[in-house]
Order: structure tokens, then C-alpha cells, then sequence
């Protein structure tokens, strides 16, 4: 194209307007946030320009004619079984600028979905199934450490009563739900669907995770179904919000990003953001890669029992690591550091911004490490000591009760709580203007985001999965969301090797 | 409880709706001296160039005083107020008693001593019966003379040149529409008047109605000895306070009816609204006639309602005219001629050849007064600014200047108040 | 009574509410033919009023204010108070267009009709089964129609 790089054309998205339906009323000029539409004066029409499309669909979300569609350009280079476009297109775009390839969202690589190949188990005759709708079925979980063994005192001689607990039980986080919306930073999304998830979460009796950009004075109204997070900038931490939720969690490393820390660009630290995070206005935030003050095991326990002092023992700290290699042993490690609960991301989880060669091409799935170390925590007698949460990648209930049929306690969602108020996984969370108002605080893009809607989109959104688990855990013959936890007899799996099947701990369909 | 209403205009109107809000009970008994219900009375010029049909006069609809049970009476006009005994005596002999009783008896026009003004072929213009007259007339009528260069006398003048009148219009100052706009606004309107055919010469009135043997006008002879040949005189210089009854009956009256912030008179329980009322204006702070027709409509609601038992106080009346000559539209409010302007700020935007006009008039930062002539869509978010007296930050002061007033100029407290404020679930 | 509220907070300055607007009074009841046939030559004109300052944009229409303006300003009695729903009516065919109304509304609710010698102004879409249409068509829920 004339003036433009000779690549410009190898664009990803072509936008389709119907000649017929288009009114050119301009609503779609006004959502495109990278500029697409454009008022053509010349011409007196709405036209849009090709290369800026980044397949977004909130023009064709909003066209109220329904004249546009965002198809992916056809336009095809030589099959090439090796050299698939996006290597080539990602060549061209790093010979003009000569940076990291960036990429938002979870990773979108062709890299095996356990859970497509695993399949539940439902009763007949022997065992009957339950009738989630006739019959109390219990989706309530408890995470937190839970002792050896539980002592109890009968009544005193010669008095009636019942016999008391004498154990004293670790803080717990109860949850209505097994299902919790996951760190996502104010300030990677704005604070609009910061009160959303805050809202959505104490609706459900379930809880959300800050993520590392510390909490609003004005959602302390919250705390209750509020774990905070502390990462390795310390960003908005302080002894009043560690104890303004109901958990406290450390984040050692991301599913997206396993080994490289964070980078919020100062164009979006606003005022808000600013005395959150507590760094100046147009800043940016960075994350180091590690934690400087933890190279050890030990220093990890000296943080989690800081974080357990400062918070008066009160509730549980939970330690957040990418699902990587060695993810087995870590958990290990972390349980006996004194973490109350261990949170996997896999690989598959989302991020705001990450370079798109980490994202996909390091870590492990995170079906794979849930098994890992659901069974090497068990093989130690350690596993009442801590609560699993897994992360990354869950897509539905189904990918829930797999999840914890593999060893899980509970899911934190990202993406899919996104997907749920309007994000279409376009992935460029990272320029700051998503079309969506999800991944920016542009003032005019923010305000996208009304968190009347999206909290009852959110809490819409986990209330239809508990109703599914119910009828899932009913079609087992379980009433319980326990009975089903590390339950794997529960799961068959279809089309995988011997060593995949050893690894998640499930026997082949048909055995 | 009985509520007598002494005239069926736009305050009679107004009173109506007033006390009905708060009282669906009493009895009210409204006394009207002509033939018909209340009648958009600005609406005589449209009738008169033949825009509207007759149809279309009534201010409300045929079954408005059945809805509100008004005892409506035509053709009586009231000749007495006997405030001791709170009676109100009719032409047709009655003595109706009243609780409350509501002065809304209007302006009748001014006319000034002119000789040769006696006899047929002089009219005024300000009721139905004034317009029927002209209608008639107009039909053998060739050349008129409009004398006064007011709201009235052009839109008098602009009717009869729609029904085919040869019209001049004589103003005795220096421009037309010097009460109600400035300069520059009555030279647009002028120019626009002149433009169609209209002859407009200012600085002179009539000093003689000529007449032939049968006393039929022939001309109009001018201040400046010019004789204007003519068949007909319009006078159109001003309307008086109607407020003679009022007087005779003891009431307080200055120019008008004196009236306090609940718009009542010096006599309990009689209250006065309209062209014949001096009440307060919201800009000057102070008691006096201001013959328009929201103030009207206004003066009679809030009396109404006071008379109903509330006990409000009336924001005062704030001037505002919005008339247009051939499509042009021009629209003035609050003080657009300050008394000394050099205690004021004035901010002008003038393109005579688009015949677009801006006026604003800012004192102690506040705006107190606009004219806007051509672009008028934004009139009322000026009148905002005046009505409920804003604060006018410099940023503020240069969007009003540049012609872009907008709500997102309010403060922020009045914008939530006004379009958002604090729903059942917040 | 019940009336539309606009929110500033939320209005993503979408435009739809006045596609919603145009529709709904068109004749076709057509988005289309009224957006590129009637709005062009018989001058159908949305009731909704928007403004924008930066980031902040809104969509006003009339408020139906309890002791309005524009009605003791208009002199043909083409606007009314409705006793009984408290909507503030228009009646076209009375309208004049001496654009008093449009001069007392501080609330800029009122417009001129492009071609017509007449005003614009919002009817709550009375005849509308579910409520006025901008509120029904904004994707953001920036405007709200209830009983406040």
C-alpha cells in the first residue's frame, strides 16, 4: 500500500460491509478504538481500513444493522507445513521494529487440551444417580490448610451435651461455589470490573482475586470475598490491605509468563491506579521477574509467616506458581514453607501483556501439573495441609469437575469471567485500548464497562456452572463437591498415551 | 372553597393547572370578557397572515374546563371587588363570592393621542376581535401603517404583508425592538423586513391620521412631514396594566398590581398575575410589570398553587421573547440592554452576512442576559445559566462565548441533581 | 412517574438510543429506510439531545419536569401537562414553531425539527409496548427508565 510497509498488506482481518444493510450511522467509527472505521469525506460514507482491524468484532457486536463482518483475510502464502504464517508474519513485524513480539490473553498455540480428552463417569442401575433438583447437593469448599487429625472432648462427666472439637482448625475461605475469578490487576483491567468481580464475588459467596495492583479504598466494602495479592513490585501493599480481605495470596509466577515478571506502561497508571498501586501518576509499573527477597524455600516461609503475622493469623495464605517442569516438587516445597493453599496457573492462562515467545512456549498444561501434584502431595501426607486451586485454561463446568476429579479444590477463572462480559480473545490487551473496555483505562473505553452489567454477567455466569456441576456430581451419584475431589475413578480419558494416562492418574475408556 | 379568577388568559390558564395540582375539590369560577376560551394570544398574528385556521387558537383542549371543573363565564367581565365582603359583582349583575380570588385581567394596548385617530380604519392588535377586525379589513386594505416597531407592531406588520398589504412601520426610537433587543438583533430584523418589502423608518411616528370627506384614512403624515399614503392604522406602541379594577377597589397598585413573592395583593386572599401584575424579576431583584407570556402562564401557576394552600414563593419572572421575522429566528432573554455597560461584560459574535448573532451579558460572573438571532438551537442552555444562576468559571465564560454552551459546563452537583439523581437503587 | 435517566458515567457515546429514537417515530418503523430515506428528506430528527466534553459524553431528552418550562412558555398550547401520567405532551399539529419552548428549556430538551416548522421533542414513546426505545436500544444501560 502506498506509503506504508511493504507487509502492511499481510494484515490478519478483512471487515465485510454489507453494501445493503449499512446506513453509515458511524456507530461503528465511534467503538473501534484502533481507528478501522473511518468517515470517508470525500465519499460521504462509512470505510474502514483493513490493517488496522484487529478482529475485535465490537463493530459487528454494535452495528445495529448487522451489516459488518470480521472474517480472517484469505489471503494465503505457500503451504508451508514448517513455515506457518504467523512465523513469518511475526519475521516481518520484528525486521521493522526490532522488539519482543508482545501477545495478550492465553496462549493460542495447537498444544494438547487434556480436558478434551477426558471423560466423566455417570451411574447406572448399582449407585443411582441424584436429582440435583429434588435433592441437597452441596457445591460449598473450604480452602485452607486442614489438620492430621481431629480431637474432641465429651461432655463432662454427668452433663449432657455433645462432644466438642478441641482441634484448633487453621482460617479457612469459604466458598459457594469451587470456582473463584482470578488475579487480574487493577490497573491490567480497569476499576469498573474491579466492582464487578468485587460485586459478582460477594453475590455468589465466592471470592476475587486482586492480582497484584493492590485494592481500592472503596472496595474494602468487599474483603469478605476478596483474596489480595502480593507480588514481587509489592505494588498497594501495606499492613491495612493485607488484612482487608479474606486471603492473602503470593504470587511467585503467571501460567502466561512463567519466569518473567510484569510491565504495566505508565500510560496506564491514572490517578486511581496511582494511589492503588501507590507509585506516581504515568509510571510504569515493573514487576521484577523474582521475588529479590525469596531464593530459597525458606525465604518463601519467612515471607508466608510475615504475611500470616501481619494478618494475625487470621486467614489463609495461599502461594501462586506457574505450572512448570518441576511443578511437582515446588508444591512440596511451598506446602511445607507453610502455605495454606497453592494456586497452579497453567500455561494456558491469560495475561494483559506478555512476550508472546514465553506465553507460547513455556510451562506445561495445567491438567498435567494438577495431577502432578495433587499426587505427590498425597504420596507425602501432605496434601490435608493445603488446598489446591487450579488455573489456566478452564472453559466450562465440565473443565471444573475435571479439574477437581484430578486433585483440584477449586478453579480460579480469567479468561472465561472476561469472555463473559464481552471479551472476544483478540489478545491485544497489551496496547491498552481494548475495544471491549476490559484491558484499559482509557477513560472513553473504560466506561464500556458498567458494572451493573458485568457483575450480573459474572454471577450469571458461575451460578449457570454450579447448576451444571450439580447435575454433573448427581450423574456420578454424588451429592458432594468433596466426594468428587481427587476423585479419578471418575475420569476416563480417550486418545492418550500410557505415560499421559500414568502422569493425570486416570485409566483409558473402555478399562 | 371558592376561587374566583377575574380574567381567561394565559394566568387564568396558569392559575387553573396551579390549583388543580393541589386542590380537586374547590370550586373554580373564571371570568372571561370575551366570547371565547383562553387563546394562544401570540397566535393572532399567525391567524392574521393566514398561517393557522381559527381552529387552532384554543390554548387547551375543548373539554380542559370540564377535566378541571372551571365554571367558565364568557362575555362577563368583572366591575367590582368588594374586598371586606369578598364579593366580585359582574356586568351581568351577579355578586360572586369568592376565598381566593385571582386579578389576571391583562394589559389593554396603549394609545397615545394622535390626531385624526378617531373613527373607523384605526386598529390595535392585541386580542381576537383586534385580528377579525384586521382580517376583514385587509381584504379592501392596500397601503397600512404600523405605528410602534415592537413585538407587537412587526408581527402586526409582517401578517398584513402576508395577506398582501403595502405596510411601513413607524418606530419613534432609533431601532426596531429596542425594549426587548439590542442594536444589532433589531438591525437584523429590520434588514429582513426591509428584504421582503417592508418599508421600516425609525425615528418617526405619526403626528396626524389623515382623512378624506368620508372619513376614510388616506395617509399617515410623520413626525418628519413625510406623508405615507395608507388605508388603515395599526397601533401597536405598548400594552398598560389592565389594573383599574384593582385600584377602584382599594388594591395596592404602582404601575401594576403590587404584588408580594407569594404573588398576593395588599388584600388577603387576592391575588394578582399576568401583564397586570408587578411582581419580581429574577435578574433585577426588584417588583415590576414584565407583559410576557411565561411569565404570565407562571405568575398565574404559582398564584394558583398559593392560592391552593401552598405557601411557595415565586422565583420571580425572567424576560425572554423568541420571535421570528421570515425564518429568521431571533430570541432575547433576561437584561440585554444593561442600564450602564461598562459594569458589564459583553460578549458579542456578529456575521452580518449570515445574519448570525450572539450576545451574552455577563455580570459579577454570571450571565444575566442573551440575544441570539439565525442560531438559536442552543437558546435554552444559555437560559440555564441565568435561570439557575451558575457560577461561570473563565473555561466556561470562553465556551459560552464560542457558542458552545452544554450541560458538561454545569457544575457538577447540578448536573447529577438535574438528569441523575440518586436512584431507588443507589 | 417513571422517566428516562441518563447516565454519564456509562454512556459510551454509541449513538444507537438516537437510531432507537429515529426508528421509532419513523413511519417505515424500518432503521434503514428511516436512518437513509426519512431522516434525509422528511427530516426525522432523534429526541435526544447529546453532548460531549472529552471523554465525557451524555444522551438528554425532555425530563418531563414536574412544573416545566417549555409549557408556560408555548403559545399554542401544543405542550401540556398530562395530569394524569405527568408526561409532558406535544401535540405537532399545534405547534407553531415560535421556538419558545426551545428558549425556556434550560435543559436544552427541545429541538427544531429540520424541516419542519415545528419542534422535536421526546414522547417517552408512549405508544411503545416495553418503554422508551433508547433506553430498550443503549447496550450499556446508561439510560434508565423508573420511578425515581
Amino acid at each position: 500500500m502506498l506509503f506504508q510497509p511493504i507487509n502492511k498488506n499481510y494484515h490478519d482481518y478483512r471487515i465485510e460491509r454489507d453494501k445493503d444493510l449499512c446506513i453509515n450511522c458511524k456507530v461503528c467509527i465511534r467503538q473501534c478504538a484502533y481507528e478501522a472505521h473511518f468517515w470517508d469525506e470525500a465519499r460521504q460514507k462509512v470505510r474502514h481500513d483493513n490493517t488496522k482491524c484487529v478482529g475485535c468484532h465490537r463493530c459487528e457486536a454494535l452495528c445495529p444493522t448487522g451489516a459488518l463482518c470480521i472474517r480472517l483475510n484469505e489471503s494465503e502464502f505457500r503451504p508451508n507445513a514448517c513455515w506457518r504464517p504467523i512465523f513469518m508474519k511475526n519475521i516481518y513485524k520484528q525486521a521493522d521494529t526490532g522488539g519482543v513480539l508482545l501477545a495478550g490473553m492465553g496462549s493460542p498455540v495447537d498444544i494438547p487440551v487434556y480436558w478434551d480428552n477426558l471423560l466423566l463417569d455417570a451411574s447406572q442401575v448399582t449407585n443411582p444417580s441424584i436429582d440435583p433438583l429434588r435433592e441437597p447437593m452441596e457445591l460449598k469448599t473450604f480452602l485452607g490448610s486442614k489438620p492430621d487429625r481431629v480431637e474432641f472432648a465429651a461432655p463432662a462427666k454427668g452433663k449432657k451435651g455433645k462432644p466438642k472439637l478441641t482441634t484448633k482448625l487453621a482460617p479457612q475461605i469459604e466458598l459457594n461455589y469451587p470456582i473463584m475469578f482470578s488475579a487480574m490487576s487493577f490497573g491490567s483491567i480497569n476499576f469498573n470490573l474491579h466492582v464487578a468481580m468485587a460485586r459478582a464475588a460477594t453475590e455468589l459467596g465466592i471470592c476475587y482475586n486482586t492480582g497484584e495492583g493492590g485494592l481500592h479504598k472503596s472496595l474494602y466494602k468487599y474483603g469478605k470475598n476478596t483474596i489480595v495479592q502480593v507480588a514481587s513490585g509489592r505494588f498497594g501493599v501495606h499492613a491495612e490491605y493485607l488484612n482487608a480481605g479474606a486471603g492473602i495470596e503470593i504470587k511467585i509466577g503467571q501460567g502466561a509468563k512463567p519466569g518473567i515478571g510484569g510491565h504495566l506502561p505508565g500510560e496506564k497508571i491514572n490517578e486511581k491506579v496511582s494511589e492503588t498501586r501507590m507509585i506516581p501518576v504515568g509510571s510504569d509499573a515493573i514487576s521484577p521477574a523474582p521475588h529479590h527477597d525469596i531464593y530459597s524455600i525458606e525465604d518463601l516461609h519467612q515471607l508466608i509467616f510475615a504475611l500470616k503475622e501481619a494478618s494475625r493469623y487470621r486467614v489463609p495464605v495461599s502461594v501462586k506458581i506457574a505450572a512448570v517442569h518441576n511443578v511437582a516438587a515446588i508444591a512440596s516445597g511451598i506446602v511445607r514453607a507453610g502455605a495454606d493453599i497453592v494456586a497452579i496457573d497453567g500455561m494456558r492462562g491469560g495475561t494483559g501483556a506478555a512476550p508472546a515467545m514465553i506465553r507460547d512456549n513455556v510451562g506445561i498444561p495445567i491438567e498435567l501439573a494438577i495431577a502432578a501434584v495433587d499426587q505427590r502431595l498425597r504420596d507425602e501426607g501432605i496434601r490435608n495441609r493445603a488446598s489446591i486451586i487450579a488455573a489456566g485454561g478452564t472453559r466450562c463446568s465440565a473443565d471444573v469437575v475435571k479439574a477437581i476429579a484430578l486433585g483440584a479444590d477449586a478453579c480460579y477463572i480469567g479468561t472465561a469471567a472476561l469472555l463473559a462480559v464481552g471479551c472476544t480473545l483478540c489478545g491485544k490487551c497489551y496496547t491498552g485500548k481494548c475495544p471491549w473496555g476490559i484491558a484499559t483505562n482509557d477513560s472513553k473505553l473504560s466506561k464500556r464497562q458498567n458494572p451493573d452489567i458485568a457483575a450480573r454477567k459474572m454471577a450469571n455466569l458461575i451460578r449457570a456452572w454450579g447448576h451444571e456441576i450439580e447435575e454433573m456430581l448427581g450423574g456420578m451419584g454424588l451429592n458432594s463437591i468433596e466426594s468428587l475431589r481427587g476423585n479419578r475413578d471418575k475420569l476416563r480419558a480417550v486418545g492418550l498415551s500410557s505415560t499421559e494416562m500414568d502422569i493425570l492418574g486416570v485409566k483409558h475408556a473402555g478399562r | 372553597m371558592t376561587y374566583v379568577i377575574i380574567g381567561n388568559g394565559v394566568a387564568s390558564v396558569g392559575a387553573i393547572e396551579g390549583i388543580r395540582r393541589l386542590d380537586h375539590e374547590g370550586t373554580i369560577v373564571v371570568l372571561g370578557n370575551e366570547h371565547v376560551p383562553a387563546y394562544g394570544r401570540p397566535l393572532i398574528s399567525y391567524l392574521l397572515a393566514g398561517k393557522i385556521g381559527p381552529e387552532r387558537l384554543n390554548l387547551r383542549s375543548d373539554d380542559f374546563y370540564r377535566r378541571m371543573c372551571v365554571d367558565l363565564r364568557l362575555n362577563t367581565t368583572a366591575t367590582a371587588i368588594d374586598t371586606k365582603k369578598k364579593t366580585v359583582t359582574t356586568n351581568k349583575g351577579e355578586t360572586i363570592p369568592y376565598d381566593r380570588l385571582l386579578i389576571a385581567t391583562g394589559g389593554v394596548p396603549f394609545n397615545p393621542p394622535i390626531p385624526g385617530a378617531d373613527g373607523s380604519g384605526v386598529y390595535n392588535f392585541t386580542t381576537l376581535d383586534h385580528a377579525q377586525a384586521l382580517i376583514a379589513a385587509a381584504k379592501k386594505m392596500k397601503r397600512a401603517v404600523v405605528i410602534g416597531g415592537g413585538l407587537i407592531g412587526l408581527k402586526a406588520a409582517e401578517s398584513l404583508f402576508d395577506r398582501g398589504v403595502d405596510v411601513t412601520i413607524l418606530e419613534l426610537s432609533s431601532r426596531v425592538l429596542s425594549a426587548a433587543f439590542d442594536e444589532n438583533a433589531g438591525r437584523l430584523a429590520a434588514r429582513r423586513l426591509a428584504e421582503t418589502g417592508i418599508g421600516v423608518r425609525c425615528g418617526v411616528t405619526a403626528k396626524e391620521i389623515h382623512r378624506d370627506d368620508k372619513g376614510g384614512i388616506i395617509g399617515v403624515l410623520t413626525t418628519d412631514g413625510m406623508f405615507v399614503p395608507c388605508e388603515a392604522v395599526v397601533v401597536a406602541i405598548g400594552v398598560v396594566p389592565n389594573s383599574k379594577l384593582a385600584k377602584d377597589a382599594g388594591i395596592k397598585t404602582d404601575r401594576g398590581v403590587q404584588v408580594d413573592d407569594s404573588l398576593q395583593t395588599s388584600a388577603k386572599g387576592v391575588f394578582a398575575a399576568g401583564d397586570v401584575a408587578q411582581a419580581r424579576d429574577m435578574i433585577t431583584e426588584d417588583n415590576r410589570v414584565v407583559p410576557i407570556w411565561p411569565n404570565a402562564y407562571n405568575q398565574g401557576y404559582y398564584a394558583g398553587r398559593n392560592m391552593a394552600g401552598a405557601k411557595e414563593s415565586y422565583e420571580g419572572g425572567l424576560a425572554m421573547n423568541s420571535i421570528s421575522f421570515y425564518g429568521l429566528p431571533t430570541i432575547s432573554v433576561g437584561q440585554v440592554n444593561p442600564p450602564k455597560p461598562e459594569d458589564y461584560e459583553i460578549a458579542i459574535h456578529l456575521d452580518e452576512k449570515r445574519q448570525i448573532y450572539r450576545k451574552l451579558v455577563f455580570k459579577d460572573d454570571r450571565l444575566i442576559g442573551y440575544v441570539l438571532v439565525g442560531e438559536i438551537d442552543n437558546a435554552g442552555m444559555y437560559t440555564s445559566f441565568i435561570k439557575f444562576r451558575m457560577p461561570i468559571p473563565a473555561e466556561t465564560k470562553r465556551a459560552l462565548m464560542h457558542g458552545e454552551p452544554g450541560v458538561f459546563l454545569w457544575p457538577e452537583q447540578v448536573f447529577d441533581k438535574t438528569w441523575n439523581p440518586a436512584g431507588a437503587d443507589k | 412517574m417513571k422517566r428516562v435517566y441518563p447516565d454519564k458515567e456509562y454512556c459510551i457515546g454509541c449513538h444507537l438510543c438516537e437510531l432507537a429514537c429515529i426508528t421509532v417515530h419513523s413511519k417505515s418503523q424500518d432503521l434503514i429506510i428511516a436512518y437513509t430515506q426519512e431522516r434525509l428528506e422528511d427530516g426525522l430528527k432523534a429526541c435526544k439531545r447529546f453532548q460531549e466534553k472529552g471523554p465525557t459524553c451524555v444522551a438528554l431528552s425532555c425530563r418531563h419536569c414536574d412544573d416545566p418550562a417549555c409549557v408556560a412558555a408555548c403559545i399554542s398550547g401544543a405542550l401540556q401537562k398530562d395530569p394524569e401520567t405527568g408526561a409532558t405532551t406535544y401535540d405537532i399539529e399545534k405547534c407553531v414553531g415560535c421556538w419558545s419552548c426551545l428558549m425556556a428549556c434550560p435543559y436544552g430538551a427541545i429541538q427544531r425539527h429540520p424541516t419542519l416548522n415545528k419542534i422535536v421533542k421526546c414522547d417517552l414513546c408512549r405508544d411503545r409496548e416495553g418503554g422508551p426505545a433508547c433506553v430498550a436500544a443503549c447496550p450499556n444501560m446508561a439510560l434508565k427508565f423508573e420511578e425515581r
